[in-house]
């Protein structure tokens, strides 16, 4: 049984823990509305690059004209997969959902004898893939250094995946990132970004109607301009609601955190209530039975 | 007076502009044009340049774009630059970084293609940047 001391001690260090959860709490809804704007804000871009994406690629047909990052290189032996986590831990299942998912992909893959290779954005994924998979590691993009996220922070990192694709280093690319669906609920989703495929007709624009575009230059050589904007387009994309993801889980693990803690605080205060009435008792006991000695 | 037409410039950022516009002066890749109301439509690239922008409302403003590529159609005309800023808040050392930047791009060329590319950038941002900063 803890003395009364120790009791005390625990109430008040459950609760500095309980105001640095809180803190770190409001710190989160902060941040979150600010990542939940910025990935509003880039909203617009990308959608209108898919509706021009959709235009052009109907104006070439589909013809051969196409370039190899959208159809791709006819094989799919190698595959690079984009990981895109957290930097910072503290934000309940939000890291380890989106690794499972990665180590998922990765185990079903090289059971069907592909060759896979990784490239980890954030440290956290990084710290888990490097557990099993550290040889298929091919690098590590670190954004810690990062306060807000530009699309420069996106362009580097598809600059990189196109100058791997067109070195032969891969046949098909991956992106691993959690949607942000809500405040509490963030799911890990995979989307391939090479070969981008074809966008379907569904999404073609249609404020031009049937007109007959004028391309300066050729259309070929637009979509080879355009092609990979749209891939940068697509990380900022899954980085920003990436953030957002974050800080929504964070904000709930806190909550539960502060909640857990204020729970802690009310057993421990009963206990020690208790404790010390016990105590009184005893020793209004030992005077009355003194006193009935004599 | 001319007739409006919507116009919306987008950075991947943001939403820079989206109003209603008399004319738009748009760096084109191959040269500049001015878009107005029920202009036939157009795909082009746009290099790094100056975008005029007359609102309806009779002003006019300028903004700095690092290429990207605009989408024109009779009722309205999409600019997706890849970074854009006002002209009044474009930062001297982002611009110099870029030149830098498109310097290095050139001593790094590994053929002629990718020399002469990279060479045509670097002279499109010294031209922006003597048209923008006052020397």
């Amino acid at each position: 049984m803890p003395s009364l001391k120790d009791l005390r001690n625990r109430i008040a260090s459950v609760k500095a823990t309980q105001k640095i959860t809180k803190a770190m709490q409001m710190v989160a809804a902060a941040k979150l509305r600010r990542a939940q704007e910025a990935a509003e804000a880039a909203r617009p871009y990308s959608e209108r690059m898919g509706a021009v994406l959709a235009n052009i690629t109907q104006a070439i047909g589909g013809g051969g004209e196409a370039p190899a990052l959208m159809t791709g290189t006819g094989k799919d032996d190698v595959h690079l997969l984009v990981v895109c986590t957290a930097e910072r831990g503290l934000c309940g299942g939000f890291n380890s959902q989106i690794a499972r998912l990665a180590r998922d992909h990765i185990r079903k893959l090289l059971a069907d004898g592909k060759q896979v290779k990784i490239i980890c954005v954030g440290k956290k994924g990084f710290d888990i893939l490097r557990r099993d998979y550290a040889a298929l590691i091919l690098e590590r993009v670190d954004l810690r250094e990062v306060k807000t996220l530009g699309f420069v922070n996106a362009d580097a990192i598809a600059k990189k995946v196109i100058q791997l694709f067109n070195e032969g280093g891969f046949d098909i690319c991956t992106l691993f990132y959690s949607q942000f669906k809500s405040v509490i609920s963030q799911v890990p989703t995979t989307q391939q970004i090479i070969p981008a495929g074809m966008p379907s007709a569904a999404a073609e624009a249609t404020d031009g109607g049937n007109a007959v575009y004028e391309y300066e230059p050729e259309p070929g050589e637009i979509l080879s301009d355009l092609i990979p904007r749209n891939i940068s387009v697509q990380v900022f994309r899954a980085l920003l609601e990436n953030a957002a993801g974050e800080m929504g889980a964070k904000m709930s693990a806190m909550d539960n955190a502060t909640r857990n803690a204020g729970d802690m605080i009310n057993k421990l205060s009963i206990t020690y209530n208790r404790q010390r009435q016990a105590q009184i008792t005893k020793e209004l006991i030992e005077i009355i039975s003194g006193a009935e000695a004599l | 007076m001319p007739e409006a037409f919507k116009f919306e410039l987008v950075s991947p950022e943001r939403l820079l502009v989206s109003e209603q516009v008399e004319s738009v002066v748009i760096p084109g890749a191959e040269g500049e044009m001015t878009v107005m109301a029920h202009h036939a439509p157009v795909m082009t690239t746009i290099k790094p340049g100056v975008v005029t922008v007359k609102t309806a409302q009779g002003k006019e403003e300028r903004y700095v774009v690092f290429g990207g590529f605009a989408d024109i159609v009779p009722a309205g005309c999409t600019l997706l630059a890849e970074s854009a800023v006002a002209v009044g808040d474009i930062d001297r050392a982002d611009l110099a970084r870029r030149i830098q930047e498109a310097r290095e791009d050139v001593a790094d060329a590994k053929d002629d293609q990718t020399r002469s590319k990279a060479e045509q950038f670097l002279s499109q941002l010294t031209t922006l940047e003597g048209a923008v900063l006052p020397a």
